[in-house]
């Protein structure tokens, strides 16, 4: 029994071999593994919707029809480093895992981008933010794709000094994602001539805001700007109401906040908040055709940037393994960033030296609950911000893949 | 009075006491439940964190589904949530009495995990919104915090629970017969006293303690799946200070600790998580039946 099936898929093997178009997949299958938080805190923003994202490409791509054996699993990394550097190891050894994908938590994805590396593979992070991995943590095997702290930083926190909020106190969580957060707002903010009054660190995961909430609000900070995200966040927003906290006079700016956040809040508690985004479902015919698809398979729930941004990476990821008929890390990753961008998401943009994925981001207002036409008609676009300034600017990084 | 201490102003650190006892109230609460369950059956009921986050949901499905709001979820949720409670001690738990703790603590801990998943399953991680009751909004200045009208409800309301709680089993006839029957349950049961069903009722009571638990926090925090998860271990290191079984010991250690924690979030934030366990660990060092547990 045991040879036959080693026979077979000896033969399989040999069979797929002869095609010359398939002589360097390793595997005979391009496989993606999309690892990010499943059960947790961040499972509604990244969690199964980027798994089915990541489907969706490998659908909309044609692969089967253009001769590409693609096969996409999916691990749940519990928000922890040391389990997200096992899975990523175990994917890479024994499991034939060609690509990593998403990977939201910026300290796991910082673990992974080190192995992956290490190992010469892929990785396409769309769900994590620390704007390291494209500055000192930068690695020619990795494209970080949707946002970064940087961008947020610098969409959120500019409009937000330029509008009189000129001096701040940081809620921040106590990860390598809130340090980022904090660091490059802290940054903008002083840029733009305003000052930082205090910050406090609460643990990741935290439920319970009133204690640090309270501390925000004896420093008389004008912005309390809350560098958490996903569940953090909403709790924080939904506590500072309580403690009249906006009533008082202070303003909350979360610094990384999204649609399904949003949703989770409930308008009445979210209006007004202004953040930073680069997707949006209600932005062209192109991305609420793709919205409805995603939804319908998905209970109904909209799609976060970090899906969209999944399925945008997993797209051109493919484009680059058929262009090179190989599936090798290190030069699929090359491909990548010398083929401009191109998809129904994001429009045209660019992959610069460093792992940069650029294009444009959107400076968003929440709607006031009548503005809003029903569930998922959250968000006004304020701005714009071009693609040549929605990120930072390569040379200031500290990236080692860039020469200055 | 000295303006500041360690450099924290001292009307902020008055707040900061506050915070931390209305955080203990949650605290007490659960842990009460936990210790009345694990004094009277002897099961330590890991379900806890679960039955606290049905509790929360059953407040939303009342207000969302039936348009019942707080003051019914009030008294409607602990009996709706209670009689799950109920069902589980009669289908599984009453099986294990005989048995070891262990199993009652993997039985109840397998069951969490599946109510978990399920509710995961269905409404996601980031949680549902739940509206706080009209009357209940607002806040008072007390010129060194504004103190939401809502938490100062909850305190008052757990405190009142937790003694009345503490009221009935320790100076009633009916707790008599309670303490009496775990003692020695043959005994109590020939004189004539149902104590399987008191048992029941018992285990319906401490899970029907973590659903009100439940409708206290579905204002404060998102109504989530996770919601229980996140507290019942930190619950259970209460419960381990305070002295496993021990009512009083769990209400006065859930207060304690909820102020512990608060100043905790002041001086050293990034530990606020972790002091606990510090503390457990060292009581267990040093009195391993905890500080109010006998034997």
């Amino acid at each position: 029994m045991r040879f036959k099936r080693k026979l077979l898929a000896v033969s399989t093997a040999l069979a797929l071999a002869a095609t010359a178009a398939h002589a360097q997949i390793s595997g005979n299958v391009v496989k993606i593994g999309v690892m990010n938080d499943q059960s947790g805190t961040y499972a509604d923003l990244t969690g199964p919707g980027s798994t089915l994202a990541a489907k969706m490409a490998v659908e909309d791509f044609k692969a089967k029809e253009k001769g590409l054996n693609v096969e996409v699993v999916f691990a749940d990394h519990l928000n922890k480093p040391d389990v997200g550097s096992q899975i990523a190891t175990k994917w890479y050894d024994s499991e034939g895992v060609d690509v990593i994908v998403d990977v939201p938590t910026s300290s796991v994805a910082l673990a992974v981008n080190q192995i992956t590396k290490d190992k010469k593979k892929a990785f396409l992070v769309s769900g994590a933010a620390s704007s390291d991995l494209t500055g000192k943590a930068c690695s020619p095997n990795t494209i970080h794709w949707t946002y970064d702290t940087w961008a947020l930083a610098n969409g959120t926190g500019t409009a937000i000094v330029k509008t009189g909020g000129s001096s701040w106190f940081f809620l921040t969580a106590d990860y390598a994602f809130g340090h980022a957060l904090e660091r490059d707002t802290e940054a903008v903010v002083l840029k733009n001539g305003g000052k930082v009054l205090g910050k406090v660190r609460h643990p990741f995961p935290s439920s319970d805001f009133s204690s640090f909430l309270l501390q925000a609000q004896a420093s008389k900070a004008k912005i309390i700007g809350l560098a958490n995200a996903g569940a953090d966040t909403t709790n924080a927003i939904k506590q500072a109401a309580e403690f009249g906290i906006v009533k008082g006079g202070q303003n909350l700016a979360g610094l990384l906040v999204f649609l399904p956040d949003v949703h989770a809040l409930g308008l009445e508690k979210a209006q007004g908040l202004i953040f930073t985004e680069t997707f949006y479902w209600d932005l062209n015919d192109q991305t609420r055709a793709w919205t409805k698809r995603f939804a319908a398979a998905h209970g109904g729930k909209y799609p976060s940037m970090i899906h969209a941004g999944v399925y945008s990476a997993v797209m051109h990821y493919l484009k680059a393994v058929t262009a090179l008929k190989s599936d090798d890390g290190t030069r699929v990753i090359a491909k990548m960033k010398e083929t401009p961008t191109d998809d129904p998401l994001f429009g045209k943009g660019t992959i610069r030296a460093d792992g940069r994925k650029v294009h444009q981001a959107y400076l968003v207002e929440v709607k006031k609950p009548s503005e809003s036409k029903g569930p998922y008609d959250y968000y006004k676009i304020r701005a714009t911000i071009p693609a040549d300034q929605a990120f930072r600017p390569m040379d200031q990084g500290d990236c080692p893949l860039v020469k200055k | 009075m000295p303006d500041a201490i360690f450099g924290i102003p001292t009307q902020a650190l008055f707040g900061q006491l506050l915070i931390g006892l209305i955080n203990g109230s949650f605290y007490a609460l659960l842990s009460l439940g936990l210790a009345v369950i694990f004094g009277l059956l002897n099961i330590i009921n890991f379900t806890h964190g679960a039955q606290y986050m049905m509790g929360a949901f059953c407040a939303y499905f009342l207000a969302n589904k039936l348009g019942l709001g707080y003051w019914w979820s009030l008294a409607i949720v602990p009996i709706v949530v209670g009689v799950t409670g109920v069902i589980i001690e009669r289908l599984m738990l009453a099986r294990l009495y005989k048995l070891d703790h262990l199993y009652g603590l993997l039985l109840t801990f397998g069951l969490a995990l599946i109510i978990q998943g399920g509710f995961r399953h269905q409404f996601g991680s980031s949680g549902l919104p739940y509206a706080m009751p009209e009357r209940l909004t607002g806040g008072f200045n007390l010129g060194f915090m504004y103190l939401p009208v809502y938490r100062a409800w909850v305190i008052v309301a757990s405190l009142a629970i937790c003694l009345a709680t503490w009221f009935v089993i320790e100076r009633t006839k009916l707790g008599s017969y309670l303490r009496a029957a775990t003692e020695n349950s043959t005994l109590v049961q020939s004189f004539g006293v149902n104590v399987p069903r008191m048992i029941t009722l018992t285990y319906g009571f401490g899970v029907a303690l973590a659903a009100l638990a439940g409708v206290f926090a579905a204002p404060i925090y998102q109504v989530s799946p996770l919601m229980g998860a996140d507290l019942i271990i930190v619950v259970f290191a209460v419960v381990v200070i305070g002295g496993m079984g021990s009512i009083l010991g769990s209400v006065v250690t859930g207060f304690g600790l909820g102020v512990v924690e608060g100043l905790t979030k002041v001086f050293f934030p990034e530990a606020s998580n972790t002091v606990i366990f510090v503390i457990m660990a060292i009581v267990l060092m040093f009195r391993p039946q905890g500080l109010f547990g006998q034997r």
